[in-house]
């Protein structure tokens, strides 16, 4: 069975005026690296909710469907239970992050866990190296910079080593360096250790290289959902998804007519591509 | 204008984040303001309407110095977005939200109707005026914040990362709308990360590292320069990763328009 199995969900916020996702199908086999994308407002956020309960649970309102994650039913199951198995890393790290040391922060998943005090303290140790955080783990969440925070809020959820790790937006206050070092620590994880992936992303000139399969919503509706060069076609842009600039560049050629052979998704096959159209 | 001079700024804690800057801002300049995390973006753009007065050197808007007039005087030529949206909004609706800076400022009801419903249109924003700010993706958020300052007209305009959470539609109509705004003679400031965004616009580039500036200059230079961008944490726009690699190019191209035509022009009629 899929690790995430969702049939026909549908979800409106009580006080809404329309539903936040209508009739959404979507299963992720374990070990898949999912992005998902879409228009502001799309309803990216609700899904990750929905994917570890805090939809209904916490934020509430009116659900339909079925949403199934390892195993779990996630309406039946308290936040806690669910917790155990799915990662959420927020999109405001400031929601998350809630100890008086960073430190005391990345340990909390672990201690509740119920590791041992050695175990907790060797995961401690690793996610903050991990996300390169070691010198600030006795300040004070607060008195970090956006860009730090998110690095302790990903670090608090990776030292749990969930099964599955669902990220929203989680580098959008780091530079593109350090953006791109935190995504390869994921994939590291999603590869090594085989955890599955829902990393909701708009930078997908970042995200492309690591990840098999693109969900891109519109709507509230799964608009598009295959690999990265199925759907970086015409539809991705015209609901107005930025695709790679490279891929967006060899789209507009092949419109003035130059032969194309395959649209490019990374720069490295379109230095391949760029090479044979100038040498034809 | 705006002129920072030999600006040194330590915060209470003994943090030194800025080491002696001078820059220069003409009206009408479109400066993107950009540099690895902790480089002192976010606290060199809160020098410029007073939120921080520098420890040594100063700040001057139009010739006052920001160390002999208040935040509040400050504040009416510089607006100033918050990177995080949630530090800015506290309304119950969006419309009072955006309504709260006039009212505060004494205009009169209908130029505040009619101001409000103006930029939420520019903004995308209009079907949620009456929702309540707090109901609103992360994205549409960003966008709130952002229309409750420029409703003021504010003649100096710093954004800070406005492009998080905005897909490709809203990065362009955000684009469009500084190219108006600049046409207007206005100021405007962005820090930002996002690279792609910055190859597209074209701006001035100020490149900030360690609290310093270490560069100061076209975006088709500073972006396609391989020391710079690494050092200050930043990747190049792929455009010019791309032209990079392949010989018999310009190195300085770092936008898909300008690609594309070089391309075209390169094969000629050999379509």
């Amino acid at each position: 069975m899929a690790i995430i199995d969702i049939r026909n969900l549908s979800f409106s916020y009580a006080g809404a005026t329309g539903p936040s996702l209508s009739n959404i199908n979507l299963e992720v086999e374990k070990g898949e690296f999912v992005v998902v994308t879409g228009p502001s407002g799309c309803g990216k956020t609700t899904l990750c909710r929905c994917l570890n309960g805090l939809v209904p649970n916490f934020y509430t309102g009116e659900l339909t469907g079925e949403i199934s994650v390892c195993g779990l039913d996630i309406r039946r199951q308290p936040t806690s239970v669910l917790s155990r198995h799915v990662g959420l890393v927020f999109q405001n790290p400031e929601n998350q992050l809630f100890s008086l040391t960073v430190e005391r922060d990345i340990a909390f998943g672990p201690e509740n866990l119920g590791l041992t005090r050695e175990e907790t303290k060797e995961r401690v140790e690793w996610a903050l190296k991990a996300t390169g955080i070691e010198d600030l783990k006795d300040r004070a969440p607060y008195e970090l910079s956006g860009g730090q925070q998110q690095r302790a809020a990903l670090a608090s959820v990776l030292a749990m080593k969930p099964e599955v790790m669902v990220l929203d937006e989680p580098t959008s206050f780091l530079d593109p360096r350090s953006s791109l070092e935190i995504l390869g620590v994921v994939a590291k994880l999603n590869k090594e250790l085989g955890m599955t992936v829902v990393l909701v992303e708009h930078r997908l000139d970042l995200a492309t290289r690591h990840s098999d399969r693109i969900v891109v919503l519109d709507k509230g509706v799964v608009a598009l959902d295959g690999p990265p060069r199925n759907v970086y076609g015409k539809q991705a842009h015209l609901i107005g998804i930025g695709v790679p600039k490279v891929t967006l560049l060899f789209h507009l050629l092949k419109q003035d007519g130059v032969k194309i052979g395959k649209i490019p998704v990374t720069v490295e096959e379109a230095e391949e591509e760029l090479r044979r159209i100038l040498a034809d | 204008m705006i002129t920072v001079e030999n600006v040194r700024y330590v915060y209470p804690n003994g943090n030194e984040v800025l080491h002696g800057v001078n820059l220069h801002l003409d009206d009408g300049d479109f400066v993107a303001i950009m540099g690895e995390n902790g480089a002192g973006k976010t606290t060199l753009v809160k020098t410029f309407n007073g939120l921080l007065k520098p420890t040594d050197g100063r700040v001057l808007i139009d010739d006052v110095e920001t160390r002999r007039s208040s935040v509040a005087a400050l504040a009416r030529s510089v607006g100033l977005v918050f990177q995080n949206p949630d530090h800015q909004l506290f309304c119950e609706t969006v419309g009072d939200e955006v309504a709260y800076s006039l009212r505060n400022f004494g205009y009169p009801l209908d130029v505040i109707e009619r101001r409000v419903r103006g930029i939420l249109e520019t903004l995308d924003l209009m079907p949620y005026i009456d929702s309540s700010p707090f109901m609103l993706s992360g994205g549409e958020r960003k966008r709130v914040a952002l229309a409750s300052v420029l409703v003021w007209n504010p003649k100096h305009i710093v954004l800070d990362e406005p492009t998080i959470g905005q897909d490709y539609q809203q990065k362009d109509r955000l684009r469009n709308f500084i190219v108006q705004l600049n046409t207007q003679r206005k100021t405007v400031v962005v820090v930002t990360h996002d690279v792609e965004f910055v190859a597209e616009c074209r701006p001035r580039v100020v490149l900030l590292s360690r609290g310093k500036i270490i560069a100061d200059g076209k975006a088709e230079e500073i972006l396609s320069d391989s020391t710079l961008t690494e050092r200050a944490s930043l990747l190049r726009p792929q455009i010019s990763l791309l032209f990079s690699s392949v010989t018999g190019l310009p190195h300085d191209v770092i936008d898909v328009f300008s690609a594309k035509a070089v391309i075209n022009n390169a094969i000629g009629g050999r379509k």
